[in-house]
């Protein structure tokens, strides 16, 4: 299941606002009307895009459903791979994508019961335009290539603490729990794209809506540090691991970009401001810090990928995310102990205070980041 | 994960994963209209520019957000460059503009300016900012190389007999008072500030008012405070200059010269134990000020403005303790709000006064008149000062200037 469209729809006339405006500042600027962009008729057995070629830049897809069942676009890159996909689109609506696009011959395809199979048709894609650069491409494959890693790391680790919740190891499984959220927290808004597999493994109890059954790493945190038995928790365990291989089987297929890497990033600095500054996160287990770590290497990682392209369009913005990503990672070194990390709710008012400015000195430029890449 | 699931990934990386979407963009373009034509409505704007800070002899607005600020960083440029920005930022909000764009800019950027006073009046917003002591030495630490440029009129404020002060809401390096007649406009602008001030400054307390207690236009009624009563009737006239050239304005002559034109707040927050006040009898409230409780008029004169016998009145009244013509022509400017922070968790109004004053040396001013209140006053029964801080306030900004230039110059 994909994220609801409302916003999304939102954030593209945004988006073709800002194309108007270079300046950022013109609050008159209009969006201009469809001109532009590409016509695409689903059926259910067909999918008739208005034109056989276009130039290299931002390119717009204006799809109408025509058939009787929900259609799926999606915008293939000449190796095969999703550029862009827009899920959902009911019998008798429409939507719009934009996607960047460099030279090259493209697939478009109308997939009706979003099969991911379906009719398509050739685009040719020619000339320069604003075409990415190419370090924005080698950055979302080096990434792609580092959330493998994270779920992979988090998979096998979730694997030996399952084993040992089912063993009825109790301190074997209390030390394995944290290190085996670290790859999840690295690059959890990837995972969280997949919106079915976060509220299996992931979800807290005080998020539980009623009739929710509650299973993923809180269900057992709770069994371990509070109720202190492991009594029945073997098939929750087992869940968890399945879960995870469900991402790992999925992850691949993400779809990934500059500016959702860089969104990405923020998040997961979000995450730390509203969930392990608190101490919410880890209610029972108080490792947030353990997963406040993870969540800043993570954004760091994207960063990182992107830095020399932010160097060069902003220097300053570089220059803060530096300084910044250098205090947190310092301040955090205050506070570990053996391999991990202090418990949370040993972590003083004023420490935490210094730990939540610190949050908001990096979380506040690093949401610039997208806008950096994106354009 | 986060307790919002849906709301957060909408507005996060998925959505922004796929610039896509139909056609739900009217109403994001009707928004950035609205922002468009913000900035017309410019008839209630006060001038941020000028000799002296607005939001001292200004007639005071309605509405008080005041907020002190932590100075996080050492870097003495990046403390400069924020006072620049704030300064911009403050410009535009004082004018009704956003700072920066609010509603039209870039898609995959967060938005400038938080936007909630799009559409607002100016509602005559005034920012006036305030160096605090440990701005100049904090620890024993010239921080910021400003420790030669302190001035002597800007003291650490003794301890008063019955002071019980919250050390989480005293103090702080900065402080920013917002003013308006509009509370969303004086809460828009200190939540922009400190959102421009991350990583370099952190808010360590703020204070809402919601009813100003003194009038610096005296033709008007005296507005009452938390406890039923006119206070301040004496209050420094915004348009008296030589009241306020005497008594508010610092001089060249009296300190460092980046201070001249300058005046020196301090702010107290002055608890009121609100039932005990309110089973008090009549009698004993108006012996308490001094004065009637209806009209306002001091014991022995007939209106609230007539002169004050102040033979006439309780030796411990607030009014005879407080009044010019018993402390050799002491005055201060009075620009203090009524503020009720919900309940203390025993069920009790956690209100009172956030006395706000502005002088020109409170080691003349405050100190003394706050040295007698705190000993003899019959209203201390019934108060407790629970938070405090003190700050030099520079001069006013002259266009092309910024907020403190001439002590970082």
């Amino acid at each position: 299941m994909r994220p609801v469209h409302v916003l999304a729809a939102a954030g593209a006339a945004l988006v073709s606002l800002s194309a108007l405006s270079a300046c950022g500042k013109n609050d008159d600027a209009a969006p201009k009307g469809g001109s532009g962009a590409i016509e695409v008729t689903a059926t259910d057995s067909s999918c008739e895009v208005g034109a056989k070629s276009t130039s290299a830049g931002a390119v717009t897809f204006k799809v109408t459903n025509k058939g009787s069942q929900v259609n799926e676009l999606e915008i293939l890159a000449p190796d095969g791979k999703i550029v862009s996909e827009r899920e959902n689109i009911g019998p008798g609506t429409g939507a719009e994508v934009t996607v960047q696009l460099s030279a090259g011959t493209y697939k478009v395809m109308c997939s009706a019961g979003m099969t991911g199979k379906g009719p398509s048709q050739a685009l040719t894609v020619t000339g320069q335009g604003k075409a990415v650069d190419p370090r924005l491409d080698q950055a979302v494959a080096a990434y792609r290539t580092y959330v493998a890693e994270q779920v992979d790391d988090t998979l096998t680790k979730a694997t030996k603490f399952a084993a040992a919740v089912k063993a009825g190891d109790v301190t074997k499984a209390k030390e394995l729990y944290a290190p085996s959220r670290v790859g999840w927290e690295r690059i959890e808004p990837v995972a969280e794209s997949f919106g079915d597999i976060d509220p299996k493994v992931d979800l807290r109890e005080a998020d539980l809506k009623q009739g929710d059954r509650w299973t993923g790493w809180h269900q057992i945190e709770k069994a371990l540090w509070k109720t202190g038995s492991l009594q029945g928790e073997g098939p929750y365990a087992d869940q968890l691991v399945k879960d995870l291989q469900t991402l790992k089987t999925k992850v691949g297929t993400a779809s990934i970009t500059p500016t959702s890497m860089a969104n990405g990033a923020k998040e997961l600095l979000d995450e730390v401001a509203t969930g392990k500054v608190t101490g919410e996160e880890e209610t029972f287990s108080h490792t947030d810090l353990v997963d406040f770590k993870a969540n800043v290497d993570g954004a760091q990682k994207v960063y990182e990928l992107l830095k020399a392209i932010v160097k060069e369009r902003n220097p300053d913005l570089a220059t803060t995310l530096d300084d910044e990503f250098a205090k947190v990672q310092k301040m955090l070194t205050k506070y570990e102990k053996g391999d991990g990390y202090v418990p949370y709710d040993t972590v003083g008012a004023k420490d935490r205070k210094d730990l939540s400015d610190e949050v908001n000195a990096l979380g506040e430029p690093l949401s610039k980041l997208a806008a950096v890449v994106a354009r | 994960m986060t307790a919002n699931v849906s709301r957060r990934r909408l507005l996060g990386y998925s959505g922004a994963t796929l610039a896509a979407g139909a056609a739900a963009g009217a109403g994001v373009v009707s928004v950035a209209r609205a922002g468009a034509d913000h900035g017309s409505a410019d008839d209630a704007a006060v001038p941020f520019h000028g000799a002296h800070q607005a939001g001292i002899s200004t007639p005071v607005q309605d509405r008080l957000h005041f907020a002190a600020f932590d100075v996080i960083t050492d870097d003495r440029d990046r403390l400069v460059r924020m006072l620049k920005e704030w300064t911009a930022a403050a410009a535009a909000f004082t004018g009704g503009h956003p700072y920066g764009s609010a509603a039209g800019g870039l898609g995959e950027a967060p938005p400038d300016d938080t936007g909630e006073a799009l559409g607002l009046p100016p509602a005559r917003l005034t920012l006036t900012i305030g160096f605090g002591p440990t701005l100049f030495e904090k620890d024993g630490k010239d921080r910021f190389g400003l420790r030669a440029k302190r001035p002597a009129a800007l003291i650490d404020l003794p301890h008063f007999p019955g002071d019980d002060l919250d050390p989480a809401r005293s103090d702080g390096d900065l402080c920013v008072q917002a003013c308006a007649d509009d509370p969303q406009v004086a809460v828009h602008a200190i939540r922009n500030l400190a959102r421009i001030g991350f990583g370099v400054v952190s808010v360590r307390w703020s204070q809402l008012g919601f009813g100003k207690t003194s009038s610096t236009t005296p033709d008007r009624q005296t507005p009452r405070n938390m406890f039923g009563f006119k206070d301040g009737t004496r209050n420094i006239a915004g348009t008296d200059t030589k009241a306020l050239d005497e008594h508010v304005w610092a001089s060249p002559a009296d300190g460092p010269s980046w201070m001249a034109g300058g005046s020196y707040v301090v702010a107290r927050r002055i608890r009121m134990h609100i039932e005990t006040w309110d089973r008090t009898s009549l009698q004993e409230q108006q012996d308490t000020f001094g004065r009637t409780k209806g009209e306002g008029n001091a014991y022995g004169a007939k209106r609230e403005h007539d002169p004050v016998p102040l033979d006439k009145l309780p030796a411990d009244s607030h009014v005879r303790l407080a009044h010019p013509d018993g402390n050799g022509g002491v005055r201060i400017l009075r620009r203090g709000y009524s503020f009720t922070d919900g309940t203390d968790g025993l069920g009790r109004l956690d209100a009172g006064l956030f006395f706000i004053a502005f002088q020109r040396d409170p080691r003349k001013q405050f100190v003394p008149l706050q040295s007698k209140l705190a000993a003899s006053d019959h209203m201390n029964e019934y108060i407790q000062h629970v938070g405090s801080g003190i700050w030099a306030c520079p001069p006013g900004v002259r266009k092309g200037g910024y907020w403190g230039d001439g002590l970082f110059s």
